[in-house]
């Protein structure tokens, strides 16, 4: 039962991310990231880690999704439909590949793969309590590099969106 | 004109966080529950109509029973959407008891898809023969049933009190010998 | 009494508890339609819906008139209309989302249910076990986690509907929801920080909120909307936004844009949307009233158990459990009379007032409403 469902699952996660890619439609395409995303959810519940699985669905399918529609919505995609490949979206993409293609094999060829351990996984994914004590101490130098990046972006944006007149001493 | 300047006091804390406004908005959206209600239930409560109103259009009779209007077509023509047809007719000899009217319409239609209750032709009626009266509701189902022809007018309007007796006053004075 | 149904199979039992819950939100949400429209009604001096009624029971001296004027047969007359009424699809929609959305607004917001525990009984022992379909540790987190999937429908709607005015009203929508969701998460940490003190494994359920509330003693006793009254508000505030409710109805908003999201709507698709809404509404209240109103406690400081000695059913289970559940209704049925109660009280907002409110003056608030609260268990716990 449990194979079946984790088949399942993954079969439908690993088809919904092909549609984010393949889609035409910006719209279809946020939708099969949505799916993905769910899909990654029943995976996570699966293992047991509840607590992922929900924090994913709250933080991801509920908010991240959603503004990416919101975006899409915004844009007019009519005429970016038909258009082919620039040379440096060709080169991008195959870069792209090249790094996913290395990562793979790289985490294949050191056993990673095949030796999980299930019982550290939902260990760390069940428990709020747990999970929340090897966020601040095991991965803490992580998550502190993710919320500078993070801050940086929204100074970015800030920075970017904000008008400048009569603040001459800014630029 | 004189200006007067108001002073406006700057708001305080609890002002500024809406709560009590609020509060208080509550309290007086709660006292509405209890209070009577103003509707009516239309068709089995009706309104009370103020004198003066304005409704359909109808004809009415004297005290003595006798159709007041003589045709004299002033409706029809001051009338702004045309809603009133009139055919004269002459009365029949043999009706004694209204051998001085001089005239009294053959067919009186109003078409109330047409009437904007205006209240004209109540006001050019030289016999206060049309009144406005107090019907307000109206429907049919088909245009033919929306016209108020005679009878209906008649029937609508009943007989109202007359102060002049304009009739019986140009017979008292024919048999007078007076012919004007 | 009812072991046979503990001795099905248990997909056999998921299936009958999630029709049961179908069972039960779908007429309540229905009947929070008709309640809407009746208190509307009476706060604004009129009778409300008061014609429709069933022959037989109108035959019924006294309780058939009552009945009558009480307008529950509108809701029978309602929803017959609804099911029978055509099912225009405009040509010019995008169908396939466009069908789906109104389904995407039902689900989540039943599904959200499953984890809302609405009673409790006390076992041998004194232990008070909640009823709920699905006790997880992690209860608020799958409300929160779930329900945010709901957006969708709006945005959603308002995409395949393909023309202006649902378009804007899905715009706001989204915008709206996920402000306010931000706000609405930070307000109710305290009182998980609260609940789990230390030495305790961490848990986000619901029914552990309201065992707080039933403790001895003065501070055990209080509901936490008298120890956390900023919380409670904030949460209030955010679940008004989240149901898309008067004063923040932006998604609909039929003002001005006829009606946002679902004007392209009609019939049992349109009315999907308004169930969907008002089971936000009631798992919204239902989850205010386990927070912050004592959940089935019957008064503050007077927890379940002191109520079931007192009225001596306390060798009852079923009898405490039926009881603990109609507290929790009653509480459920004012919050909702509260929210249409605002309704007719305060104006909307601006859209711009919509998004100062829940940046600039809700979302700041929480935050320092956060930071006291974690200071001062620090300090009481230790």
């Amino acid at each position: 039962m449990a194979q079946i469902l984790f088949y399942a699952f993954a079969l439908f996660t690993l088809a919904c991310a092909v549609g984010v890619v393949v889609n035409k439609n910006a719209v279809n395409a946020a939708m099969c990231l949505l799916l993905a995303l769910v899909g990654v959810a029943g995976l996570f519940v699966q293992l047991d880690a509840y607590l992922l699985a929900f924090l994913l669905l709250l933080v991801y399918a509920g908010a991240v999704v959603a503004l990416f529609l919101f975006i899409v919505m915004l844009l007019d995609t009519k005429d970016t439909a038909s258009r082919g490949f620039r040379k440096v979206s060709t080169f991008a993409s195959v870069f792209a590949l090249g790094l996913l293609a290395t990562g793979v094999s790289a985490f294949a060829l050191r056993g990673r793969l095949t030796t999980p351990n299930p019982n550290l996984a939902a260990a760390v994914g069940t428990d709020l309590k747990h999970y929340a004590y090897q966020l601040f101490t095991t991965y803490l130098l992580p998550v502190q590099v993710i919320g500078f990046l993070l801050l940086i972006a929204m100074l970015g944006v800030i920075v970017l969106s904000k008008r400048w007149e009569g603040l001459d001493d800014i630029k | 004109m004189a200006v007067i300047p108001l002073e406006r006091k700057p708001l305080t804390f609890a002002e500024r966080t809406y709560l009590p406004q609020i509060a208080s908005g509550l309290w007086t959206t709660f006292k509405h529950i209890f209070q009577p209600q103003v509707t009516l239930s239309y068709p089995e409560q009706r309104p009370a109509i103020p004198p003066g109103y304005r409704g359909v259009p109808t004809l009415v009779r004297d005290p003595n029973g006798r159709e007041k209007c003589v045709s004299c077509q002033l409706c029809e023509f001051v009338c702004p959407p045309k809603a009133i047809r009139i055919t004269p007719g002459e009365i029949p000899a043999d009706q004694a008891d209204r051998a001085h009217v001089e005239k009294a319409p053959q067919a009186f239609d109003i078409d109330m898809l047409r009437c904007i209750y205006c209240g004209l032709c109540q006001e050019v009626c030289p016999e206060e023969a049309i009144f406005l009266q107090n019907q307000y509701s109206l429907s049919g189902y088909t245009r033919e049933e929306m016209v108020n022809h005679k009878d209906k007018l008649y029937e609508l309007g009943g007989t109202l009190p007359d102060q002049h007796y304009k009739w019986d006053q140009k017979k008292t004075a024919a048999e007078h010998g007076n012919t004007h | 009494m009812f072991d046979f149904f503990f001795q099905l199979h248990p997909v056999i039992q998921g299936l009958a508890k999630g029709l049961a819950v179908i069972m039960v939100i779908f007429p309540l949400a229905g009947a929070c339609s008709l309640a809407e429209r009746k208190v509307s009604a009476w706060m604004q001096g009129r009778p409300g819906p008061n014609r429709a009624i069933v022959p037989w029971i109108a035959w019924i001296p006294f309780l058939g008139v009552f009945l009558q004027k009480l307008g529950v047969f509108h809701l029978m007359s309602d929803g017959g209309k609804l099911l029978f009424k055509e099912e225009p699809v405009p040509g010019h929609v995008n169908k396939f989302y466009f069908i789906l959305a109104p389904a995407l607004a039902i689900m989540p917001a039943f599904t959200t249910v499953a984890v809302v525990p609405f009673g409790a009984y006390f076992d041998a022992a004194g232990a008070a076990i909640p009823l709920v379909l699905a006790n997880v540790d992690i209860g608020l987190l799958a409300v929160f986690a779930v329900s945010s999937l709901g957006i969708y429908s709006l945005i959603l709607a308002g995409w395949a509907s393909n023309s202006k005015y649902p378009f804007l009203g899905s715009i706001r929508a989204s915008a709206q929801l996920i402000s306010y969701e931000l706000a609405m998460t930070m307000s109710v940490i305290p009182v998980f920080l609260w609940i789990n003190a230390p030495g305790q494994p961490g848990t986000m359920s619901l029914a552990k909120a309201v065992e707080f509330q039933s403790l001895p003693g003065f501070w055990g006793g209080s509901w936490f909307i008298v120890l956390m009254p900023i919380s409670a508000l904030i949460f209030l505030i955010s679940l008004f936004a989240e149901t898309n409710r008067h004063p923040f109805d932006m998604a609909e908003s039929e003002s001005d844009l006829v009606g946002g999201f679902h004007t392209e709507y009609g019939a049992f698709k349109w009315s999907l949307f308004f169930v969907a809404e008002y089971s936000h509404m009631i798992i919204g209240s239902g989850v205010f009233v386990l927070l912050f109103l004592g959940g089935w406690n019957p008064l503050p400081w007077v927890p379940l158990s002191t109520a079931a000695q007192l009225l001596g059913i306390t060798g009852l289970p079923l009898v405490v459990g039926v009881l603990s559940i109609v507290i929790f209704l009653a509480k459920v049925v004012a919050m909702i009379f509260f929210f249409m109660w605002v309704r007719w009280t305060v104006p909307r907002f601006r859209y711009d007032q919509i998004m100062k409110l829940g940046w600039q003056k809700l979302l700041p608030l929480s935050i320092a409403n956060l930071l006291f609260y974690a200071i001062a268990i620090a300090v009481i716990q230790k």
